[in-house]
């Protein structure tokens, strides 16, 4: 026991030290070469065009990569958890579908764009309706029913895809473009506030979600056993699914729709270190992160100046690294 | 009163569904019971009731003195455990398969296993006899092995009262032996109330010192091996000709079944 509390407290800072490296790598790569030996330096100075570069435009991009990479594995970790079902993730429930809705309905409406905080305001609004009406529609006598939960949030996820192609065909080609260009995803952020509220919020949900690391590992044995162990099933699972809901509103309101992190992330979390809770949550929030920090560099520098659209970087990663796992570890493969 | 194990007039279940009747009986502390009956008849719907996963709609239990639907959930968890007939196996070492058994004791920002959790965890892996499969990831274990971790993980709960539903189906009969003399030496040395589901009646008759016999959800007859185990009930509860006759070693009942063409030859 004590050598595994060793074997998670190298992984931790081996996962800190890739993501200092991660945040290093992007803050030198760009239109601007900054090598990473010069940061100092500039740091020092503060009145060159690179120390205005970094402040001004890497930096909070980091900051923003950071958050929304670990809330949206933090929160497939715990959703995965809570299901125990591997193949779990906030766009597998819809709650991703629904805040692209929201959004889309904001932008075809034309509500004022140019209040920064419309467009999060919706998208976060999107995200916790359909958190509810999955919620409410599988909610059973004896307490709510996983399987129907994840059907529901499949079916809920393709009404809203489909309600957002209705609303596309109805607006103008502008639209349209905002609309996709806003479901693919970027850490384009400029309004520092909701930088801020979004890092915030998933430190602090990582905080909150670690206090329940032992009800989650309990539940690995199943809802009926937890019980037996002492665990209130139906308030931890509810407590849960609206942290994860939360977080993943939060991180779609500001970046967008950026999938695969919640899914893959955790995975390869899983096969490294195990499926302990304790561990598993930090390490799924780092690794988010470090995944997050290293897209945004390739999004930002791939084909510059113009800019990929991050979930294309994502989806391409985390689809591939998800594939050649599986492929590796076969039928060893198990969560729980 | 004064039972260790005191159930009266229980009922429990969802209503319009399956539901138990009016259930009443008292066990002594240390003693070991097997509940029997066929296939329906409400075992494990009484165990059910008995663990809080179904709602009492009538009666008390009554555990030590202490009204159990009263319980907090972790107060009942250290009180009864409880292992299923289909060990739960994650993805997880024995070690740590076993060592949750101590949650309902740790508090709630507590991270690490105390050196009581470990040591706890470690006496009954050894009184179990998986102490050298620690290592061993739970899927890779044979069924026996899992129930016998499933007895220490419910163990390492100390509880008054262990639970068991069906802990030898689907093994052999070396492992069944080697399970129930665990059990019976734990419930002797440990003065551990066991209430144990089992289908087998010749191993129930042979190992538990008080018999339940369960039909259509009430209870038929409780007592001794001899007292239950007679063919009049066991033939009307089961509906199958059955002979009784005593284990000439042990002095314990043995059910003989006699097949459709023997009876007709007879």
């Amino acid at each position: 026991m004590q050598k595994k509390y060793l074997q998670w407290l190298i992984f931790i800072v081996v996962l800190l030290v890739l993501l200092l490296v991660a945040i290093l790598v992007s803050l030198s790569a760009g239109e601007v070469k900054i090598t990473a030996g010069k940061l100092t330096e500039i740091f020092a100075t503060k009145d060159s065009i690179e120390y205005t570069v970094l402040t001004r435009i890497r930096f909070p991009r980091i900051v923003l990569a950071v958050a929304v990479g670990g809330a949206l594995s933090l929160s497939g970790a715990i959703l995965q958890g809570i299901y125990r079902n591997p193949l779990v993730e906030p766009y597998t429930l819809g709650i991703s579908g629904g805040a692209a809705l929201g959004v889309a309905i904001v932008m075809v409406a034309g509500i004022q764009l140019h209040n920064y905080f419309i467009l999060p305001f919706f998208g976060f609004a999107g995200a916790l309706v359909t958190l509810f009406l999955v919620y409410s529609l599988s909610v059973r006598r004896a307490g709510l029913s996983m399987n129907s939960m994840l059907l529901i949030g499949v079916m809920v996820s393709f009404v809203a895809s489909s309600a957002m192609m209705f609303l596309m065909s109805l607006t103008t080609a502008d639209n349209i473009q905002n609309i996709v260009f806003w479901v693919m995803g970027s850490l384009d952020e400029p309004n520092s506030v909701l930088i801020k509220i979004a890092f915030w919020s998933a430190v602090a949900g990582l905080i909150i979600s670690i206090f329940f690391a032992r009800p989650l590992n309990a539940l690995r044995l199943g809802e009926v056993k937890a019980r037996h162990l002492g665990i209130d099933t139906g308030t931890t699972i509810k407590l849960l699914f609206v942290l994860s809901s939360v977080l993943t509103g939060i991180a779609v309101s500001v970046a967008g729709v950026i999938g695969f992190v919640g899914l893959v992330i955790p995975h390869l979390i899983r096969l490294i270190i195990g499926n302990d809770y304790r561990v598993l949550l930090l390490g799924s929030f780092l690794g988010g992160a470090i995944f997050l920090v290293l897209s945004d560099t390739l999004a930002r520098t791939v084909i510059a100046p113009n800019e990929l659209p991050i979930g294309v970087i994502t989806g391409f990663a985390g689809g591939l690294v998800f594939i050649v796992v599986l492929s590796r570890s076969g039928s060893k493969y198990k969560m729980k | 009163m004064g039972k260790f194990l005191e159930i009266s007039e229980f009922s429990c279940g969802y209503p319009g569904h399956f539901v138990l009747n009016e259930i009443s009986f008292g066990i002594e502390k240390g003693h070991f019971v097997g509940i029997i009956g066929p296939n329906g008849s409400g075992k494990t719907t009484l165990f059910r009731g008995i663990s809080g996963e179904l709602p009492t709609l009538k009666g008390k239990i009554t555990l030590n003195g202490q009204q159990t639907q009263r319980m907090s959930l972790r107060e009942k968890a250290r009180n009864i455990a409880v292992v299923t007939q289909h060990i739960e196996v994650g993805n997880m070492t024995v070690e740590e398969y076993v060592i949750m058994g101590r949650i309902p004791y740790q508090k709630q920002f507590q991270f690490f296993e105390t050196g009581e959790d470990l040591a706890i965890t470690e006496k009954y892996m050894k009184l179990t006899g998986i102490d050298n499969l620690r290592d061993k990831n739970m899927n890779s274990l044979s069924g026996g092995e899992q129930q016998l971790a499933g007895i220490a993980r419910a163990l390492t709960q100390e509880p008054e009262l262990l639970l068991l539903d069906e802990p030898t189906s689907h093994l052999d009969i070396t492992h069944q032996v080697q399970i129930l003399n665990l059990i019976q030496r734990l419930s002797e040395e440990l003065s551990l109330t066991v209430l144990m589901i089992i289908h087998d009646l010749n191993l129930a008759g042979e190992y538990c010192d008080t018999l339940l016999m369960m039909q259509k959800g009430t209870l038929r007859k409780t007592g001794t091996p001899h007292e239950v185990l007679n063919y009049l009930d066991i033939e009307a509860v089961y509906d199958t000709v059955v002979i009784t006759r005593t284990n000439p070693v042990s002095g314990k009942p043995v059910v003989f079944l006699v097949s459709e063409k023997t009876m007709k030859k007879v």
